[in-house]
C-alpha cells in the first residue's frame, strides 16, 4: 500500500491510498484525479497521463527508460525533467507519501 | 439552469465528452449545463479495445474494464439510463424519446452511438448458435467461456479483432483456421509488410491462415432441433470443421438515429471540424461521426479517435477555440507481439522497412512520395514513438536514412 497525492494546478489535492502493483494512472482514474487520461490503459501508446513528480521524491521513483522517454515528447503540456507518464509508476511500500503534480493542458 | 446536453451512447467517445465537461466545468469554464448519458449496454463506459486481448484471456479483471468507476456518474451528479435505447429524436423541439417511454429535452445532443459489427446473412449460417461477433463486453462474456482446449475455432476475416482473438485461442489450446477473402490478411489496413509479419507470427503459433478464401456458408448439424453450427463450406469446395465461429468482418457506423433525425450522413454522421453535425445543436463523436481529412470523408474506428472527439465537442460546448486535427495511433495484441501505429496510411504510395532494435522487432514506414505518413510498429515502441514525434512535428526523414538501421533514429526526430 502507497499513500499517494496528488496536487492539480489550481490548487486540489487529491489523496488515496494505492495498492500495491497498481499503476498510477488507473489509481488516478479510479480516484478521479482530473487530465490524467490513460487512454491506451497504460501500454505506452498515448503519453495522455502525464504527471510531474515531486522534486523530493525524483530518487524513489527512478529512472526514465528510453521508450517512456521519447513518449513524453509528445505530452500536451511540455514535458520538466520531473515528468512521468504515470502509468509506468507502480505503487509499492517505497512510494508511500509520493506527491504528483498533475499539469492542465 | 441552462438546458441539459444528453449524450447518446455511453462508450469511450461518450466517456470523454463528460470527462472533460465536467473537468472543465470544475474550472469555473463553459455553463456547467446537466448532462444525461444514455447507453444501450447494461452497463457504464469501457475500455473496448481489451475485450479481444487480455479480458477476453481472462488477464484482466472486468473491474479494470470500465474508464470510471459506475459511482463516479452518480457523485459528478450526472443522470444515467443505461440498458436503454433512444428511438427517436425531434430536433426542432429538441427533445428525444427513449425505449422505455420517457421524452427528454436537450439543449445539445451528442450522438455518441459507434458501430456494429457486419454479420453473416441468416442464409450463410449467420444466426446459427456458436458464431460470435465481438464488439461489446456481453459478446466477450458469450465467447469466453466456449475458449476450450481441443475445439476448433473458425474466423471469418483477417482483421485485427479476427486476429487478436486468434492469438487468445491459441493460448486456451483450440485449433485455429482464418479466412480471409482478399489476397491478404489485414489488406484493407496495412502494407504487405505488415500482413507478411503477422502471417508469419500467426502461422508460428500454428493458426491455418487461409488467405484469397471465400466462405459459401456456415453448415451445421443436421441432428433433430440442435442448430449449432459445425463447419463451413468453402468456394473451392472444402468443408471445414468448427465447433465454434468468430465473424470479424468489419463494422458499419450507427447512424439510423441521425439519419431519421433528418441529420446529413456520408460514410457515418457527417461533422465538421468541430464535431458538429448538419444541426449546429446536435454533435457527434467516435466510431458513428465523419469527418474530413485530405478531401475525404473518413471514419477511425479507434480509442484515439473516440477519446479526442468526445475531449473536443466539450471544449467547443464550453467555448474553447478548437478544431479536430488528430494525429492518429492504434495499438494491438497478439500473442507477445505488440503492434503500434502513428498516423494514417491512407494514400501510401511506398513503403519502408526498418529492422527492429531488438529480435523480432519491425517497423514498416508509408510514404506518399518522399511525405511520411504513417508507421507500423511491430515490438519497437521507440519506432512508434519516434515516428509518431517526426508526423507530429511535419518531419519527413528521407526513407533511405529510415531503412538503414545504422542510423540512429533519435537523431533523425531531432532534425
Amino acid at each position: 500500500m502507497a499513500k499517494i497525492t496528488w496536487k492539480t494546478e489550481d490548487g486540489k489535492e487529491i489523496s488515496a491510498d494505492v495498492k500495491d502493483g497498481l499503476n498510477l494512472m488507473e489509481a488516478a482514474i479510479a480516484n478521479d484525479v482530473p487530465d490524467v487520461d490513460g487512454d491506451c490503459g497504460g501500454c505506452l501508446s498515448c503519453a495522455t497521463c502525464h504527471v510531474f513528480v515531486d522534486e523530493a521524491w525524483l530518487e524513489r521513483t527512478g529512472e526514465v527508460d528510453d521508450i517512456e522517454d521519447t513518449m513524453l515528447e509528445m505530452t500536451d503540456v511540455e514535458r520538466r525533467d520531473n515528468s512521468r507518464l504515470s502509468c509506468q509508476l507502480i505503487a509499492s511500500p517505497e512510494l508511500d507519501g509520493l506527491v504528483l503534480h498533475v499539469p492542465a493542458p | 439552469m441552462p438546458k441539459p446536453i444528453v449524450i447518446v451512447g455511453a462508450g469511450q467517445a461518450a466517456a470523454s465528452f463528460v470527462s472533460r465537461h465536467k473537468a472543465l466545468a470544475n474550472k469555473g469554464i463553459g455553463n456547467n449545463e446537466p448532462l444525461i448519458l444514455i447507453g444501450e449496454e447494461p452497463v457504464p463506459p469501457y475500455q473496448r479495445p481489451p475485450l479481444s486481448k487480455a479480458y477476453m484471456s481472462g488477464d484482466l479483471e472486468r473491474d479494470r474494464l470500465f474508464i470510471r468507476p459506475t459511482q463516479w456518474y452518480s457523485e459528478q451528479n450526472i443522470t444515467t439510463y443505461f440498458n436503454t435505447r433512444v428511438d427517436s429524436i425531434d430536433p426542432q423541439l429538441r427533445k428525444l424519446k427513449t425505449s422505455d417511454g420517457q421524452t427528454i429535452d436537450y439543449g445539445k445532443l451528442i450522438l455518441c452511438t459507434g458501430s456494429s459489427p457486419l454479420s453473416l446473412p441468416t442464409r450463410m449460417g449467420g444466426d446459427l448458435a456458436g458464431v460470435f461477433t465481438l464488439r461489446n463486453i456481453a459478446d466477450a462474456e458469450a465467447m469466453a467461456p466456449e475458449l476450450v482446449l481441443g475445439r476448433k475455432l473458425l474466423i471469418v476475416g483477417g482483421g485485427y479483432i479476427g486476429l487478436e482473438a486468434a492469438a487468445v485461442a491459441r493460448k486456451f489450446g483450440l485449433d485455429v483456421t482464418v479466412i480471409e477473402m482478399a489476397e491478404r490478411i489485414l489488406q484493407r489496413v496495412a502494407a504487405p509488410q505488415t500482413s507478411d509479419f503477422f502471417r508469419m507470427l500467426h502461422q508460428q503459433h500454428d493458426v491455418d491462415v487461409r488467405e484469397s478464401t471465400q466462405l459459401v456458408r456456415l453448415t451445421q448439424k443436421s441432428d433433430g432441433l440442435n442448430s449449432r453450427v459445425d463447419g463451413a463450406e468453402l468456394a473451392n469446395g472444402e468443408q471445414l470443421e468448427a465447433d465454434l465461429v468468430l465473424v470479424g468482418i468489419g463494422g458499419r457506423p450507427n447512424i439510423k438515429l441521425a439519419d431519421q433525425s433528418g441529420l446529413d450522413c456520408e460514410n457515418g454522421i457527417a461533422v465538421n471540424q468541430i464535431c458538429q453535425t448538419s444541426n449546429p445543436d446536435i454533435f457527434s463523436a467516435g466510431d458513428c461521426a465523419s469527418f474530413m481529412r485530405n478531401g475525404q470523408r473518413i471514419r477511425l474506428e479507434s480509442v484515439q479517435n473516440a477519446a479526442d472527439q468526445g475531449d473536443l465537442v466539450a471544449r467547443v460546448i464550453a467555448g474553447e477555440a478548437v478544431t479536430y486535427d488528430p494525429l492518429p495511433w492504434f495499438w494491438s495484441d497478439q500473442y507477445d507481439c505488440k503492434l503500434q501505429i502513428a498516423g494514417l496510411n491512407m494514400g501510401y504510395t511506398q513503403t519502408v522497412i526498418r529492422p527492429g532494435s531488438k529480435p523480432g522487432g519491425q517497423s514498416v514506414w508509408y510514404y506518399a512520395q518522399d511525405k511520411l505518413l504513417a508507421v507500423d510498429a511491430m515490438n519497437d515502441t521507440m519506432a512508434y514513438a519516434l515516428g509518431r514525434k517526426m508526423i507530429g512535428a511535419g518531419l519527413h526523414p528521407s526513407p533511405d536514412l529510415i531503412a538503414d538501421p545504422a542510423i540512429d533514429l533519435k537523431t533523425v526526430s531531432k532534425k
